[in-house]
């Protein structure tokens, strides 16, 4: 169990413990019914009450990109969201990029480019990427490189990511989506 | 993450209430700080007050040609805003600089106004902390203090404000629209955020029951000669260990108004009116600038590890001078430092 410090401790005495809410989430297109309490961040609503543990968990504390999400199209970080506060929201996760067995554009470019060792920061990065194309800002390398410095990777395989982005962003370019999805 | 309770606002005037009626609850918009101080126990609140839901998240023009900005539009709706691209693209570029495309899809611009300083002691719960426990002492000013203010600090309090946004908006003028329990008032932005003397409990001045609905821009924009110079350990993603929002108006290479504004070194958004007036009239010039730089630090201190901010503010402030007077701004991307000293 974990420790819980003097103050975590005073703040259980002097307040009671608030009920849990009913939060829906439509995630990879699925509508998720789940009762979680106002403190469930998004991400641990993912992992540990839907079993989507696609989403990594690295540094919780927003500085690490792991746990990059799309919510509503837009990447974000979901250790930093409530769950409650996305009620109604539609998420995807790296769960939701392939279609049946065709990966997305982004998953196979992953893949012939070599573009992770470890693979721990390989969810968020794709996501993140796919909230990059989507928002259409990045057109060099040196613009990805900069809005993809929301996700950290340990292992330094950021050369071969930006290859991997650059050729995914060409080939969605050319052939968009036909719902409008990432 | 410790236990608190969750409500939505309805309206402007239930969130005020709501507020106002809890000492203990916080108001909650994309999250990024008070999520991360609460995992931390920096902050304890009873319950966070979602306000989300309220109609602030419009950007539009002002009757004297300005700019209103929301409280909840985001930070990278705002820098990718047509009309802050065009007309206040230093607006633009710091919002930029600033954390994770991640984080600009979640941060408010309420939000990014109120954000607590990055001072590793105040997220230490171990350490004593003035700004976080008042009378508890001040860790940083014999700690590591690397990241901490050189300018306006005291001997309660060396933290300095962590925002690239908020340096712009002092640059240009900006003002803070609030709504309490007695009404609205419009705050300069110089009056917002304060020094800590010897109370570092307080970021700002923006009362307890009060609530940010907007920031509004004056028509100026210094769209020709401005420059966003971010320093800081790594080139993207990092805290500023000094920046520079620089805004200029000049007419025939003479210098007609000058707004020069630092952030990473003080407390809050750090402007200096004898350094900008004597800018002001002055032909655009390194010995101009080296002067107004001169005045800027004449009361810089440093804490041991940080000395070294006070020589680096001293460049960075002459170079995003010279690169607002050359009309070569610094790209957010292109990470090469434009703009030779000649």
């Amino acid at each position: 169990m974990v420790q819980r410090s003097p103050a975590a401790r005073k703040q259980a005495e002097k307040f009671p413990t608030p009920a849990k809410m009913a939060v829906t989430l439509h995630v990879n297109g699925v509508e998720r019914k789940l009762t979680v309490a106002p403190w469930t961040t998004l991400l641990d609503a993912l992992r540990l009450h839907l079993d989507l543990t696609g989403t990594k968990k690295g540094c919780d504390h927003g500085q690490c990109g792991a746990c990059t999400v799309l919510v509503d199209g837009r990447r974000i970080n979901s250790c930093l969201a409530l769950a409650v506060m996305k009620d109604g929201a539609k998420i995807t996760t790296i769960e939701g990029l392939a279609r049946g067995d065709a990966l997305h554009p982004l998953q196979q470019a992953f893949i012939d480019h070599d573009a992770f060792q470890c693979g721990y920061c390989t969810p968020g990065q794709i996501c993140s990427a796919a909230g990059l194309i989507a928002e259409g800002k990045a057109r060099s390398a040196d613009e990805i490189r900069e809005l993809m410095s929301g996700n950290i990777c340990r292992c330094g395989a950021y050369p071969n990511i930006v290859a991997a982005i650059t050729e995914a962003m060409g080939k969605l370019k050319q052939r968009p989506s036909e719902d409008g999805g990432p | 993450m410790n236990n608190f309770g969750y409500a939505r606002a309805t309206d402007i005037a239930d969130a005020v209430r709501q507020v106002a009626a809890d000492p203990e609850a916080k108001f909650v918009a994309g999250g990024t700080n008070i999520i991360d101080l609460i995992k931390d126990h920096v902050t304890l609140p009873s319950r966070l007050i979602d306000i989300t839901h309220l109609p602030l998240n419009r950007i539009e023009e002002t009757q004297d040609g300005g700019l209103r900005i929301g409280a909840l539009v985001l930070n990278s709706d705002l820098a990718w805003h047509p009309q802050v691209e065009t007309r206040y693209p230093l607006l633009a570029s710091a919002i930029l600089a600033g954390a994770s495309a991640q984080l600009r899809n979640m941060a408010t611009t309420g939000g990014n106004l109120l954000q607590r300083t990055r001072c590793f002691y105040f997220y230490d719960t171990s350490t004593p902390c003035n700004k976080r426990e008042p009378g508890s002492g001040c860790s940083a000013i014999d700690g590591i203090n690397r990241m901490h203010a050189i300018l306006g600090a005291s001997e309660h309090c060396i933290a300095t404000h962590p925002s690239d946004m908020c340096v712009a908006l002092a640059a240009l003028d900006a003002r803070v629209l609030a709504i309490g329990p007695g009404g609205e008032r419009s705050i300069a932005f110089a009056d917002f955020h304060r020094l800590p003397g010897d109370t570092p409990h307080l970021d700002s001045n923006l009362r307890a029951d009060e609530i940010i609905t907007a920031v509004d821009l004056p028509p100026k924009g210094f769209a020709r000669n401005h420059s966003y110079l971010k320093i800081r350990d790594r080139l993207s993603y990092a805290f500023a260990l000094v920046s520079v929002a620089v805004g200029l108006e000049i007419d025939g290479g003479t210098i007609k108004e000058a707004r020069l504004a630092l952030g990473g070194v003080a407390h809050k958004p750090w402007r200096d009116r004898n350094a900008e007036g004597q800018l002001t009239g002055a032909p655009a010039t390194r010995e101009t600038f080296a002067r107004a730089a001169d005045t800027l630090l004449r009361g810089a201190r440093g804490f041991g590890h940080n000395d070294f901010k006070i020589e680096l503010a001293r460049r960075t402030i002459m170079r995003a001078l010279t690169q607002a007077a050359q009309g070569t701004p610094q790209s957010q991307t292109d990470k090469r430092v434009s703009g030779n000293v000649r």
